[in-house]
């Protein structure tokens, strides 16, 4: 352990660990920080992700996948069901495992870890970050640094101690809980999806099998759902009504930033990446591929910009991020909008207009244009999505 | 015991209206995310507001998935 290094990241989640990868791929020296005892536990995640996400990053490998995904199942309030196939699509993850081994690609590139270190804190000096405070084992200790990258997820402070506003507005929050639980009989190639007001207002149920008969459960609302109702009393009603007596392998609370990337993720000495800087897919609440995409942009600007000897560059984050996927997530956020607030007849309509059509031209892409005639204003926003 | 003899916590702007109860906790982050004025401290295990900069505007309390942070009208008691 030094005392400086060029880039200290903050948090190990899949975006920290991929700025820290990109970064020290580049010959700069780099160490990150993670609160917890371990990386990658506990998991906060419905582990659902697109093989072509992982694949950019880190090749397929059976010790972290629990499913192989291929289908679709989208379930209207009223029951109808569309099925939508896909081809081999995505999986869904064992999040424990794919953290641990992420975090090793950053360490065989050169980066170091420590585990157990609470960041507290921030060094500045000209006004600029230069570093950041941290407790481990009891003490508190400094280290300083020419880029801090702050990736320390939904609950991120780091980037607000640099005068960056990035809490979240409540009705933008997914409030997520899920259990992971056994004997669920569900294919294990199909991700499940339910919506309405019964089971998940402004939001989405999700049953993701996990493989010999697990499966994660689980749902998010938004902030101003939770205001009547929380997002456990509806695990519970969806878990007594569909899953009586199940048992309970784990269950956990999360939070989602579902919303557009902040307007802001640069500042003098510090970039913001992953859940922290909101580079989740509003629509989907997605933020798996969406991180490490925005973690690997982080850590290459960040190294660039010390080898370079000309630190402004890494204000640069910002423009190559939203030319990267940041505009996207604004298109995929006012479909979100559009689509959250639909009634029930809407969503059973839509289904049952989706079901007429012939089995092999059932598409992802069909289902909004379904749900057009539904609400022809999103038609310029879902045009953006499949044109751009 | 008499009310008089009851001692309160103390946010900016009153009594402390916001109790988090951590056993229940799941240290997930919801409240801090959403947390306009960074009063809510949340290491490993451990959780707690500061009272200094709570406002009690309760959008913790809403974002709360689990029903861990409550609203308690008559204040929190020491």
């Amino acid at each position: 352990m030094k005392n400086e290094y060029d880039v200290v990241v903050v948090g190990s989640g899949p975006a920290g660990s991929m700025a820290a990868r990109f970064a020290a791929e580049k010959g700069v020296s780099v160490l990150m920080l993670e609160k917890d005892r371990d990386v990658g536990y506990p998991v906060r995640c419905g582990e659902a992700i697109s093989k072509a996400g992982v694949e950019e990053f880190i090749p397929s490998d059976e010790k972290w996948i629990n499913a192989r995904i291929s289908k679709f199942s989208l379930n209207a309030p009223n029951g109808t069901e569309c099925v939508i196939e896909f081809g081999d699509a995505g999986y869904v993850l064992e999040r424990r495992i794919f953290d641990y081994e992420l975090a090793k690609t950053a360490a065989k590139a050169g980066a170091e870890i420590l585990t157990r270190a609470y960041v507290n804190g921030l060094l500045f000096s000209d006004d600029k970050v230069c570093g950041v405070k941290y407790e481990y084992r009891g003490e508190q200790k400094e280290v300083k640094a020419k880029v801090v990258i702050a990736a320390d997820g939904v609950e991120s402070r780091v980037g607000r101690w640099a005068g960056i506003k990035t809490y979240i507005d409540y009705r933008d929050m997914e409030c997520c809980t899920q259990v992971t639980a056994a004997n669920i009989n569900a294919n294990e190639d199909t991700l499940y999806f339910y919506f309405g007001k019964d089971v998940a207002p402004q939001g989405y149920f999700w049953v993701f099998p996990k493989g010999g008969n697990c499966a994660n459960i689980g749902l998010g609302v938004s902030g101003i759902v939770g205001k009547k109702k929380s997002a456990l009393s509806f695990l519970n009603e969806f878990m007594e009504q569909h899953y009586p007596g199940a048992p309970i392998l784990t269950s956990i609370a999360g939070g989602v930033p579902s919303a557009p990337t902040l307007e802001k993720i640069s500042a003098p000495g510090i970039l913001i990446v992953g859940d922290a800087a909101r580079q989740v897919n509003p629509l989907s609440g997605g933020g798996i591929a969406s991180g490490m995409i925005g973690g690997s942009i982080g850590g290459r600007i960040a190294a660039e910009a010390i080898k370079m000897n000309k630190l402004d560059h890494i204000l640069t984050y910002d423009k190559a991020w939203h030319d990267r996927l940041g505009k996207r997530h604004e298109t995929f956020n006012r479909i979100k909008n559009g689509i959250y607030n639909f009634s029930d007849d809407k969503f059973n309509n839509i289904a049952h207009s989706f079901n007429k059509i012939p089995k092999d031209k059932r598409t992802l892409g069909r289902v909004f244009t379904v749900a057009l005639i539904n609400n022809p204003s999103l038609l310029i926003d879902v045009a953006k999505v499949f044109i751009v | 015991m008499n009310p008089i003899d009851k001692k309160y916590r103390y946010a900016k702007t009153g009594k402390l209206l916001i109790e988090i109860v951590p056993d229940k906790c799941d240290f997930c982050g919801c409240c801090v995310g959403v947390c306009p004025e960074d009063a809510i401290e949340l290491k490993e295990a451990e959780i707690f507001i500061i009272d200094s900069r709570c406002t009690n505007c309760a959008k913790c309390v809403w974002s709360c998935p689990i029903e861990v942070i409550k609203f308690n009208k008559d204040g929190v008691i020491i």
